[in-house]
């Protein structure tokens, strides 16, 4: 590995095009009521980037609200039982709320004060979005409303509790799997319908230019801050990192300083599920081929008539149909690989990681602990680092239904 | 390009008799594929001068409910996209009424531009209107649609700016959509303030038709935009009486009553 590197590759990102394409991918495909919406929001997002009153109220925000910089901690008890690479976790799940979201979520709040909107709509998953969303609103005194799919409501029950506590309004939505991608199409037609006082307040790299763009902008930061902290602890880039990927936010997030660093490896993890038929997983690399949802073109789990496919997999953050439209062209142009870690991996991986570590991830992030823990014993001397982009509180429910043993009072520490 | 249904209706409603027209929405194989037929040649009695044929979609963001749940039934009762064509020659068999399919991105997409603007065209359809194709993503799919001598219908709606305005009027033949308010579709009480601003915008780019949908389901509302627009448009009126009366034999009559009820809105338009 090189040692000699700049200490920061922090040059304004040469991707989308004008019109919000990565490649082929990307793009605006939306109603047209939403497309003049839409070139607003891109222009005030624009202003906004190169405003160093904007940039600098942001970073405040980021460092004494949120909580940045986040560790870079060098997991050694993990490292050693992996028997091979050096492992950081990039901590991610000590931010305010509890997982990266916060990142973009103050992003686009300071955006929404700045165009005079008044009422935000989002959608959420496992909720952290939705938590993240309702924090900002209610800091800065927005009106929030909060779509989420019913099934997510039920295995993300304490989430939905955090967001009313907080201010929300949350609105399930039955139509479709109940889940991610129906709170999206929801939080989408409210939109379409309030647009003029209303901003959506997007949670992952997806939709309509400029959300990929904008929503990886306001992630950089994890991906900055872990390049200078590895060069400081060790002199030397990582030789791979590890992150999950449902839209993909946190992974982009923590790539995009490390694109230029051809030396080290980016690998997204997504959600391999029960199984490798279609409707079983949210593995899109694998199974899905170039489709259109919610606004952008990029790989997408759909039938052979080309309807959106149902998905599964145990982590509510991870179980959506697209992938965010970067991550289709990075994978493209080799610079990039994606692989899956199934259900049972990522729910082992979190135990391994809260026995060795004193961490217990969120569902979506185990998904990346169980891919460095699996390359680990085959990489002597090598760096890893995982971006751990959120913590496991708001999965206790599933991790008792699916580690019952532990509810036993004299079940034996597993030999790990 | 030689003219489609669409266009040749329009002229002659423009010039012999002197009405708008009255559009009717239908999502194909709701109830089932099999009824389909049938249910627009009672919305062609009725008086329904244009249909749209949807193609039932598994993500339709742009709709409300009521189109949601229809396009649910179709989707479950085993619709494909190349079974909306074999639809689509059916009804042509015995009816010249312009057909203009009505669908979303991905499924076109998924089935191939080119393909679809072929086999389309070979079962007699007119055109088709892409609710989430914007026109900035627009050229593959007009370039194949105008090779099979499709027409390309495309939205405009009270946020479009001038300059979109413009490009919407640019990439349309046939005519133009105007969505009569920000929203999903649904029916509303009141027709809404945005009509008229939108039509008169919208005349001073384009000399197409222009049809007015998005919020319209009774016979007053077709006579208040009937007298502004070239063409009223309902659709979630027409599905919500499927949805009531899906497992009854009179569904023609019901649906061919509505479109006479609506149709008895159109107002005639004297010099």
């Amino acid at each position: 590995m090189p040692n000699q590197q700049p200490a920061t590759s922090n040059q304004q990102p040469a991707t989308p095009d004008a019109a919000g394409h990565f490649g082929p991918y990307g793009g605006r495909y939306v109603p047209e009521v939403l497309m003049a919406p839409l070139e607003q929001l891109e222009q005030a997002y624009l202003e906004a980037r190169l405003d160093p009153a904007f940039q600098s109220e942001l970073k405040d925000l980021l460092a004494n609200y949120a909580g940045r910089p986040t560790p870079l901690y060098h997991a050694k008890r993990l490292s050693e039982i992996s028997g091979g690479a050096k492992i950081y976790i990039k901590r991610e799940d000590l931010l305010h709320t509890g997982a990266h979201k916060i990142n973009n979520c103050l992003g686009q709040a300071l955006l929404a004060r700045r165009m005079g909107k008044k009422r935000i709509v989002a959608e959420t998953g496992a909720g952290q979005h939705g938590v993240a969303s309702a924090t900002v609103c209610a800091l800065f005194g927005l009106e929030c409303i909060v779509y989420m799919g019913e099934e997510d409501m039920r295995r993300q029950r304490l989430n939905v509790f955090r967001m009313r506590m907080l201010g929300a309004k949350v609105v399930g939505v039955a139509s479709g799997s109940r889940t991610l991608k129906d709170a999206i199409s929801e939080a989408m037609r409210d939109w379409v319908t309030n647009v003029e006082t209303t901003h959506y307040l997007l949670g992952s790299a997806l939709g309509a230019h400029p959300y990929p763009m904008m929503v990886r902008d306001f992630h950089r930061v994890i991906g900055e801050e872990t390049r200078r902290q590895i060069l400081e602890r060790e002199h030397r880039l990582p030789d791979s990192i590890f992150a999950c990927v449902g839209g993909g936010s946190n992974a982009i997030g923590i790539f995009h300083a490390f694109l230029g660093d051809s030396g080290v490896r980016l690998i997204g993890i997504e959600a391999g599920g029960r199984g490798a038929e279609l409707g079983a997983h949210a593995a899109r690399f694998s199974g899905g081929s170039p489709g259109v949802l919610h606004g952008a073109y990029s790989y997408l789990l759909q039938d052979t008539d080309g309807q959106v496919s149902l998905t599964h997999s145990v982590s509510a953050g991870l179980d959506y149909a697209l992938v965010g439209p970067e991550h289709a062209w990075l994978r493209d142009q080799g610079r990039t690989e994606y692989v899956s870690a199934t259900d049972q991996q990522a729910l082992e991986a979190a135990r391994t990681l809260a026995h060795l570590e004193g961490i217990i991830p969120a569902l979506e992030s185990a998904h990346a602990v169980a891919e460095a823990v699996r390359r680990a014993p085959g990489s002597k001397d090598q760096l890893f680092i995982i971006n751990l982009s959120g913590r496991g509180d708001k999965d206790t429910d599933i991790y008792r239904e699916n580690l019952k043993e532990l509810d036993e009072p004299d079940q034996n520490r597993p030999a790990l | 390009m030689s003219q489609t249904r669409i266009g040749r209706l329009f002229e002659r409603l423009r010039t012999t008799e002197r009405r708008p027209a009255l559009i009717a929405y239908i999502t194909a194989g709701d109830p089932s594929p099999d009824r389909t037929p049938e249910l627009v040649a009672a919305l062609e009695r009725g008086g329904a001068d244009l249909i749209e044929l949807g193609v039932p979609f598994s993500d339709p963001i742009a709709d409300g409910p009521v189109i949601q749940r229809g396009s649910d039934r179709a989707l479950k009762a085993g619709t494909r996209v190349s079974t909306v064509l074999d639809i689509a020659a059916e009804i042509r068999k015995r009816s010249e009424i312009p057909l203009l399919l009505f669908t979303y991105m991905n499924p076109v997409l998924h089935y191939g531009l080119e393909s679809l603007a072929r086999d389309a065209a070979a079962r007699g359809i007119d055109g088709c209107l892409l609710t989430d194709l914007s026109v900035e993503e627009a050229e593959p799919y007009v370039g194949a649609m105008r090779n099979a001598g499709l027409d390309t219908v495309f939205l405009a709606a009270p946020t479009s700016t001038q300059r979109r305005l413009e490009l919407v009027a640019k990439y349309s033949t046939g005519f133009v959509y105007l969505v009569s308010r920000t929203g999903v579709t649904g029916e509303r009480s009141t027709v809404s303030d945005a009509v008229t601003p939108l039509v008169n915008a919208m005349r001073r780019v384009t000399a197409l038709p222009l049809a007015v949908g998005f919020g319209i389901s009774s016979a007053d509302q077709v006579r208040t935009v009937g007298t502004l627009a070239d063409g009223v448009i309902v659709g979630t009126a027409i599905v919500r009486v499927v949805e009531q009366n899906a497992a009854s034999a009179d569904l023609p009559a019901k649906l061919e009553a509505l479109a006479r009820e609506l149709a008895s809105g159109l107002p005639s338009k004297n010099p």
